[in-house]
């Protein structure tokens, strides 16, 4: 019998199995965007046909790493910065599972910003959501990596000189396979978007405008978006580099402006994942490491054998 | 001078193949059944530069790299290769000699490569070589490998001249250029190993009388460094997953496990930075594998912040700490003791970790298949931590140490059938559930990730018996009390297999040296050299640091009138970490300190010991210290 029964477990799933059954109480702020997330990704669940048993969502610290309190799952709600790699680590020790990790901007583009360029590029079979709402939120409103130059907050009281970060560009030459933004106010779409992403085999980047009302006044859930994919205007084609590089440039300029673009703006299919280049270059086994410790009839190397080179 | 060690020093420039010449030299000597224990020296760069490796072979047991040495090949290795290179490093190229002859003994031997060293160069070379009564052989070695086809035999050359001084069975040293090589190249090189052999045989005058010791040992020895006992004692353990970035000299135990890993069937991951390292880690053992990473100094300072995240989700996790001389990127070469209390305390809150500090190879590997058995049963990250000296030290250590049965097991984790039967709470397994009786020794049950029915939250926040972020006081007092409790319990477990950190030398010694890690050997020999002086001294190398290995330590220094504390670091960290852990003990320890980027060597402990008990030894020429527990 293998160790993880719930894995690969054929059934109608309802997303009310990711509420737990006693809410730890939400300690998000009334009409935060978060709650939007929650949402949509509890309706995406049931159509990428995964249970909770199977599925491991991987947090960092912020108001938005919270959502592993709220979602029903396998959950791990690790340190600023750090659930990237914690991710994507637990994926390759056991690629039958579902693996999301999300975050927010600070926590994700800033003191993450590293593992985010590493992680899409290698390409890991995994979902990265961000929770962008332009601001660090759990530590009481300081500037983000994503807040508009100029913005001012009580760690830059002169209005920041810097210029925002650009997550679909940073994440489309890092190497991800799979670049959308949403946005919390947009829920068939974010499901939408969160169901592709999940099944999409390769990193995908989904940058999930969320509105802070406690500390960012200015937030975008204003502005009406638009759905590059539903409008004429926007007219490229999402496997071509080039093209959808162009786009989320447009898109990034305009965000500032007060135009909101959401939609797809890259998706790769060909590309394949790290777990199946590393398994090509024999570098990784073709069986879950993790279920092997369950084998009773696994032959056990031992370093014994090793030893011939230092006679 | 006596015929019952030899040690052999090859000196060179760096990246000369100095490291693999003196690896098959070393073995040579394991397999005419001799003991040896090899001492890497090598400045911090990548070409140029002088470096050497030491080798020590003995029919008795060797420990350390021993007191000086007696025979020095001085390969006259061009330091500068080409004009731009000289103008950048200059042309030392008679350093292999300069550099070397402080520390040759009295009656020693030398053989350099007078195709490149020119003798004529030193200031007083042939002064100090009649006042200590060296014996010197002046070989054109390079020009001998040239006429063979390839100057970079002039290394071969150089073993052939040290087999005919020493009376060497060629035998040995041919059957590992065998094993190694092939072809033209071996051919080479066997003409060329003879043809160096035969002429020092024929044309020189043999004047001294130091000859290669005769080796009896029978059982069959293998030739490990510190880092290969990590290494295979982590894969004994069932560990197929490694994840690092790369720092000397943690390096070396980072790619031997790469070497291995993935015809293993295991997974070896170099990342972006040590923070992640230890995140991947973490990651890959919550999803169910039996995972390490490791670091030197700078880097492990990176991964202080997930240790503490692996100490608050209970992840068992083995981190390897390999030490080199500190602060900041300090001497990235070179040994030293400096990390102990980073490791015991860095992190945030209290600690709760468990480190190990193996003496020599056999312990590491003895102590890291402990390590991983520790941290999967109780769920807490364990250490290892060692130094330079022992990562990259070879010694010979008995083949049986590794023949021992794989240990998969994974600890405690449930199964699903458990889970089945499992006490949940709003439909989530209570993966951190109290341990009111304290019967479960405050381990909790763990399931994984695919598990059905053993969904939780695993955070690095507070959190209650379903893993739910919680500032409820009482839960923080039960979960605190209870992660705790695993210190305690792990201490039990180690005091019953105690017999590491037994005591060396006479039961009734009136003194003690107490040591930890990698001077565990040097001490051993200091402390046989002074009883047979007519002191009465036993040793202590302590490995247990945390749960700390208490009451061994105590009954110790009860025992003693006063305790010698040996340690590689400015600070005497260790003597500090007895004296916190054991509340007393002040008035009897004195600390022997040193710092200066190299291994202890006996005669330094001895001094150490002899000026500190009877005030006479002269401990000026070396650079140690003697410092008092309780100040001056
Ligand atoms: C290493 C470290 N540095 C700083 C913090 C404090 N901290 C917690 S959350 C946070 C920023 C959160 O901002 P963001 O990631 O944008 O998430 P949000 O709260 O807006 O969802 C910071 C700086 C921390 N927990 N750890
Ligand atoms: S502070 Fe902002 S991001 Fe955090 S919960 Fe409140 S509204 Fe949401």
């Amino acid at each position: 019998m293998s160790a993880f029964n719930a894995i690969g477990e054929e059934r109608e799933i309802d997303r009310d199995e990711f509420t737990p059954e006693i809410e730890p109480q939400a300690t998000w702020c009334p009409g935060c965007g978060d709650f939007g997330v929650l949402k949509a990704l509890k309706q995406a669940m049931p159509e990428v046909g995964r249970t909770p048993e199977e599925t491991l969502l991987v947090t960092g610290i912020g108001c938005s790493g919270k959502l592993s309190s709220y979602f029903k799952s396998y959950g791990f709600h690790s340190i600023h910065g750090r659930s990237l790699p914690v991710a994507r680590a637990a994926k390759m020790a056991n690629p039958d599972l579902e693996v999301i990790a999300a975050g927010g901007d600070g926590d994700g583009y800033g003191i993450g910003g590293n593992h985010f360029m590493h992680t899409a590029r290698e390409n890991h079979d995994m979902t990265y959501i961000v929770f962008d709402n332009e601001i660090f939120g759990l530590t009481k409103g300081q500037t983000s990596p994503t807040s508009p130059k100029g913005h001012k907050s009580k760690t830059q009281p002169h209005g920041s000189a810097k210029q925002p970060i650009r997550p679909l560009s940073l994440a489309l030459t890092s190497g991800a396979s799979y670049v959308a933004r949403t946005a919390a106010v947009n829920p068939n779409q974010a499901k939408e978007i969160l169901t592709e992403a999940m099944e999409h085999d390769g990193f995908a980047h989904v940058d999930f405008l969320t509105q802070c009302p406690t500390w960012n006044k200015d937030a975008k859930q204003y502005v009406p978006y638009i759905d590059v994919q539903d409008s004429d205007d926007y007219d490229f084609d999402i496997t071509d580099r080039g093209e959808a590089s162009e786009m989320m440039q447009k898109a990034e300029d305009a965000l500032y402006e007060g135009e909101v673009l959401t939609g797809r703006f890259y998706h790769d299919e060909d590309r394949p994942s790290y777990q199946e280049e590393k398994q090509a270059t024999g570098d990784m086994p073709e069986e879950p490491l993790a279920e092997r410790y369950f084998d009773e009839d696994y032959e056990w190397e031992r370093s014994y054998d090793l030893l011939e080179r230092h006679k | 001078m006596t015929n019952d060690e030899l040690i052999w020093r090859i000196a060179g420039g760096s990246g000369d193949g100095i490291d693999s010449t003196s690896q098959n030299f070393a073995k040579a000597l394991m397999r005419s059944g001799l003991n040896v224990f090899t001492h890497r020296h090598y400045p911090s760069r990548i070409r140029g530069g002088h470096t050497y490796v030491e080798i020590r072979a003995k029919d008795d047991p060797v420990k350390s790299r021993g007191d000086n040495y007696n025979f020095l090949l001085a390969l006259g290795d061009s330091f500068a290769r080409n004009p731009q290179e000289e103008a950048y490093y200059g042309n030392e190229e008679v350093k292999p000699l300069t550099e070397n002859l402080d520390e040759l003994r009295e009656g020693g031997v030398i053989v350099y490569d007078s195709g490149l060293l020119d003798a004529s160069e030193i200031e007083n070379f042939d002064e100090r070589v009649e006042e200590n009564n060296w014996h010197v052989y002046d070989l054109d070695l390079r020009g001998l490998a040239k006429e063979h086809g390839r100057e970079i035999m002039r290394n071969t050359a150089g073993v052939g001249a040290t087999a005919a001084l020493l009376d060497m069975d060629l035998q040995y040293i041919e059957d590992l250029m065998t094993d190694a090589m092939s072809g033209d190249v071996l051919e080479a090189n066997l003409q060329t190993l003879e043809e160096a052999y035969e002429s020092v045989k024929e044309d020189y005058e043999h004047t001294h009388d130091l000859r290669a010791p005769t080796g009896t040992q029978e059982a069959e020895q293998v030739l490990v460094s510190g880092s290969h006992g990590i290494a295979y004692g982590s894969l004994d353990e069932g560990c197929r997953f490694i994840s690092g970035y790369p720092m000397t000299p943690w390096t070396d135990v980072f790619t031997i496990m790469t070497q291995h890993l993935p015809e293993m069937g295991g997974i070896s991951e170099q990342v972006e930075d040590e923070i992640a390292a230890a995140s991947l880690a973490i990651g890959a053992s919550h999803a169910g594998a039996k995972a390490m990473s490791g670091s030197s100094g700078g880097g492990f300072a990176l991964m202080s912040e997930p240790l503490g995240l692996a100490e608050m989700t209970e992840t068992p996790i083995v981190l390897v700490e390999s030490m080199r001389a500190g602060g900041s990127t300090g001497m990235p070469t070179k040994p030293e003791q400096g990390d102990l209390e980073h490791v015991l305390y860095t992190s945030q809150g209290d600690s709760n970790r468990v480190v190990f500090a193996p003496g020599d190879a056999a312990e590491c590997y003895e102590q890291t298949r402990k390590a991983f058995e520790i941290a999967y049963e109780y769920q807490i990250p364990a250490i290892v931590i060692y130094d330079q000296k022992l990562s990259g030290g070879h010694q010979t250590v008995p083949e049986d140490v590794f023949d021992e049965e794989p240990n998969p097991d994974i600890g405690s984790v449930v199964t699903e059938e458990d889970l089945e039967e499992a006490v949940q709470e709003a439909g989530r397994f209570k993966r951190f559930m109290y341990d009111d009786d304290g019967e479960r020794g405050g381990v909790s049950p763990r399931s994984l990730p695919g598990q059905k029915g053993g969904n939780y939250l695993a955070s690095g926040n507070e959190h209650n018996e379903v893993g739910h972020i919680s500032e409820d006081p009482d839960n923080r007092v039960l979960q605190m009390n209870r992660r705790m409790a695993k210190l305690d319990s792990i201490r039990d477990e180690l005091a019953e297999n105690a017999d590491h950190q037994a005591v060396y030398g006479p039961e009734d010694a009136e003194y003690g040296i107490l040591s930890w890690g990698s001077t565990k050997g040097v001490v051993e020999e200091a402390v046989d050299v002074l009883n047979e002086q007519g002191h009465s001294v036993k040793a202590m190398n302590v490995s247990d640091m945390m749960p700390f290995a208490a009451d061994e330590v105590t009954a110790f220094l009860e025992s003693v009138d006063e305790a010698l504390v040996v340690e590689m670091n400015a600070t005497a960290q260790f003597r500090r970490h007895v004296q916190g852990q054991l509340g007393r003990f002040g008035e009897k320890l004195y600390s022997l300190l040193k710092y200066d980027g190299n291994p202890f060597e006996p005669r330094e402990v001895v001094s150490g010991f002899e000026s500190r008990i009877s005030g006479d030894a002269d401990l000026s020429q070396y650079n140690v210290r003697i410092e008092s527990a309780t100040g001056d």
